[in-house]
């Protein structure tokens, strides 16, 4: 039922509903509730919570109001009447069609591809770790920041020691980690052990946060028979259901629609909680991106899509993979609210997940959040990366823009950590990392000697 | 590699000279060796040069030079053009593909595994499969999905299944699964020259084997006709049937079973669909017993295709029941000692042998899958 436009006049009452109707649709809707156009602007269900839901997410919502009281009082007893029945005059400027009302225009115009400036990146530490001036982020205390950056180092050294494991034939598969050690370990310290984790498969820093052991991630890569997954599955399959982890599945992206899904079951359950999932740039060309966040937009379920943008799936980087600026423009595609943040910036991913999580359980949204950062690592063992991208380009991003040395300087910087505690910590996990391997403590072997 | 060599050589007097059909000829005895990865992309690159509406299309096939190497070389050959790397999604890709298809182009599909073509399975069954059917016969769809399919080494459930039953299931779709370096050339040649969709199901572990080749196999004419099974090994006690890997398994088993004086006729199915049946039954007329082998799940498997062929064709024939031999009715698990439980190994395919010949006590205990199915 589409009324269409009359061309008429410029009296001021077609003025006044050429500004009432760009942008300032919904509140001339609610004001009009016995109008039949409300009903149309629905397809026939007409409800008023509906609406005053629409209106409520509109920002600019009680603004207009004020406005048009304001009007009111000026306008032309005959502008105000013809204005309020809306059945004909109110729809000269707007066309009526399913999905709302659209304002019209005779210049044909097509929204750029790409607009002026891509959309930029929040950030709170500069490359050395220094606070940015007025940056607006979120506190966080000494405990807190020692234990991030203890977790941070951590996962690196693991990655590094497991990584040669495999190349001695101690395990068949791995995957590193390294360069996203600040996405792993920030987002996950900003999220509750109630938030549900869908992972993709570079994230078991958010598992190590949340207290799976070194031993425990070993004894999944050998399948031994302490595993929890009884040697059935690959290594780096880690699952747990105590950590609210979800188990590593292969195929790509499959995770998305069924975070959705279980988001949704958080929603009906009314739970104070949101699920997490990861994805990287590869796998948002997935049709099961698509699915997964319309979907979560459509049920409004509170769940973050996280998107580790880290330039590369496997040798295909990213100007290969997609056209857009980057993932967090996707967003707005979907109705989802998002923000690209810097990924080796452990506050500004830790600021980012705080707010995210109150966004997705306060107001039961979805939210996308995009870390632009880069793989360090070869894609996983069975992969050379210098086969299909510079040395020097990975030498400068593990170097002079490594994340753990990054927040390290901020950490020390506010007299929290020091140089004896950094030797400490990194022979004290490296020692965890190696027993947990062969089970024996090789600082502490004896060897023979001629007594 | 042997044959690009060889075709350059042969370039110019073939083009000129090349049959419509390739001729099926007996070969010589081998002199040369090759593995099966030369032996799939020389059949690429043969068959990229020869017709140029052929075009690879999937992930990691051109500047990472292929996930397993088939494809080495064949972008610095034939360009971006006709090599083309994918953004990860096989239902985007699979089905841009099957539209080329429609137009008139010859893609190349390939799957990173098999596995991952659940993903894109709408678009291999009801776009393509089916349409030359659904239209009367007024759409051709040349396109061939090809990749590693079944178990490789331990990598888990999620990337070891075989689907060769799944697709043979289907009208309008060819199903192919070579085994050695012969079949590799000869069936992808076979199966891009097809004006039909044809599903090329090959294995992760024998890309690396080297096989005797022939001089007639390397020559660029060189085609295997769809359809058509290869007896590996004449014998006359016991026919064993297989495909892909288990075809070397199958051949292992012959020679144990020879010094037990039982002579076993070794079988390569080369085609699933559609299945050899007169080859199959015409060895079963000659020996009488019938041992079937695959790796996949066995419900609904090739084995119970080829058992229910054979007693609707040959049942008079059949001196003893039929045994199946089959991957353990578990998804795949990880652990080297599991994984080796979870397929059939050649002491099974002795044992099933035996039993066909009356040899051993016929236990159901001791069929493979169930077995392995109770941990």
């Amino acid at each position: 039922m589409a009324n269409w436009v009359r061309i008429s006049s410029r009296s001021i009452g077609n003025h006044i509903r050429k500004r009432m109707n760009q942008g300032f649709i919904g509140s001339a809707v609610d004001i009009n509730k016995s109008s039949g156009s409300s009903s149309a602007l629905h397809g026939g269900r007409t409800v008023c919570d509906r609406n005053r839901r629409y209106l409520n997410s509109l920002p600019w919502n009680r603004a207009t109001l004020f406005w048009f009281q304001r009007f009111k009082s000026t306008v032309a007893e005959k502008q105000q009447d013809s204005f309020l029945s809306s059945d004909t005059d109110d729809d000269q400027l707007s066309l009526d069609f399913p999905g709302g009302k659209v304002s019209y225009t005779s210049d044909m115009n097509f929204i750029s591809e790409s607009s002026q400036t891509r959309v930029p990146c929040y950030r709170v530490l500069d490359d050395d770790g220094e606070l940015i001036k007025d940056t607006d982020f979120q506190q966080v205390s000494k405990e807190a920041a020692v234990k991030m950056y203890s977790k941070m180092v951590n996962l690196q050294i693991m990655d590094t020691i497991f990584y040669e494991a495999q190349r001695q034939g101690r395990i068949s598969f791995y995957l590193t980690s390294a360069g996203e050690e600040a996405i792993n370990i920030a987002s996950a310290a900003a999220l509750t052990e109630q938030d549900i984790i869908l992972p993709q498969y570079r994230e078991p820093g958010v598992l190590l946060w949340r207290g799976f052991t070194l031993q425990e991630f070993a004894d999944q890569c050998f399948g031994n028979k302490a595993d929890y997954g009884k040697g059935r599955q690959m290594p780096i399959h880690y699952g747990s259901k105590k950590h609210n982890f979800f188990t590593i599945s292969s195929p790509i992206a499959t995770q998305l629609p069924q975070a959705a899904g279980i988001a949704y079951s958080l929603k009906m359950d009314n739970k104070k909680a949101c699920v997490v999932s990861y994805i990287g740039d590869g796998g948002t060309s997935e049709g099961d991106f698509h699915a997964g966040l319309n979907f979560a937009a459509v049920m409004e379920a509170p769940v973050i899509f996280f998107c580790r943008n880290n330039g590369w799936a496997i040798s295909t980087n990213v100007w290969e993979q997609f056209r857009s600026d980057g993932i967090v423009v996707k967003g707005r595609a979907y109705g989802i609210r998002s923000i690209r943040v810097d990924g080796n910036d452990a506050l500004a991913v830790y600021t980012a997940v705080s707010a995210a999580r109150e966004m997705a359980v306060n107001e039961q949204r979805p939210i996308l959040i995009e870390a632009l950062t880069y793989r360090v690592g070869h894609h996983s063992t069975s992969d050379d990366s210098t086969k299909y991208r510079q040395s020097d380009e990975i030498v400068y991003w593990k170097n002079a823009r490594n994340p753990v040395n990054r927040f390290r300087n901020w950490v020390q910087s506010n007299g929290w950590w020091s140089d004896q505690q950094e030797t400490q910590l990194r022979s004290s996990v490296r020692k965890q990392v190696i027993i947990s391997l062969i089970g024996l403590d090789i600082h502490n072997l004896h060897f023979f000697s001629d007594t | 590699m042997l044959g690009i060599v060889r075709q350059k050589m042969l370039e110019q007097s073939l083009k000129k000279i090349r049959p419509a059909v390739a001729v099926l000829r007996s070969y010589s005895s081998a002199a040369k060796q090759m593995n099966v990865r030369e032996a799939l992309n020389s059949a690429l690159n043969e068959e990229m040069s020869a017709d140029s509406k052929v075009f690879l299309i999937g992930e990691e096939v051109g500047e990472y030079q292929g996930a397993y190497k088939i494809t080495k070389g064949l972008l610095d050959k034939y360009g971006t053009e006709r090599v083309l790397d994918t953004p990860i999604t096989e239902a985007g890709f699979a089905g841009i593909a099957v539209g080329a298809a429609y137009y008139g182009l010859k893609p190349v599909v390939e799957f990173m595994t098999f596995n991952f073509s659940m993903q894109a399975i709408d678009h291999i069954i009801n776009s393509a499969a089916k349409s030359n059917y659904m239209s009367a016969g007024q759409i051709s769809v040349p396109i061939v999905f090809r990749g590693p399919n079944g178990a490789a080494a331990g990598v888990g459930a999620q990337h070891s299944q075989c689907y060769a039953a799944w697709y043979a299931t289907c009208p309008g779709l060819k199903v192919l699964t070579p085994y050695n370096s012969e079949d590799a050339r000869g069936l992808l040649k076979a199966a891009i020259r097809d004006p039909d969709p044809v599903v090329f199901l090959e294995n992760e572990l024998l890309y690396g084997e080297s096989f005797p080749i022939s001089n007639e196999v390397l020559d660029s004419s060189f085609c295997l006709p769809i359809g058509k099974a290869k007896i590996e090994r004449k014998g006359k006690h016991v026919t064993i049937a297989a495909y892909s890997k288990m075809v070397g398994y199958s051949l292992k088993a012959a020679e144990i079973l020879e010094k037990d004086g039982i002579d076993a006729e070794v079988i390569n199915l080369r085609s699933i669909r559609p299945l050899d049946r007169s080859t199959i039954n015409d060895s079963v007329r000659k020996t009488n017993r019938l041992v079937t082998v695959e790796e996949a799940f066995p419900q609904h498997g090739v084995g119970a295709e080829i058992c229910a062929c054979v007693v609707e064709e040959s049942f008079a024939y059949l001196d003893a029941p039929v045994e199946r031999i089959a991957g353990a009715d578990v998804p795949m698990p990880y652990a080297a000692n599991l994984e080796r439980m979870a397929v059939p190994q050649v002491e099974d395919i002795v044992r099933a042998a035996k039993r066909a010949c009356y040899r051993s006590v016929p236990n159901e205990a001791q069929h493979c899958w169930e077995g392995a199915a109770s941990f």
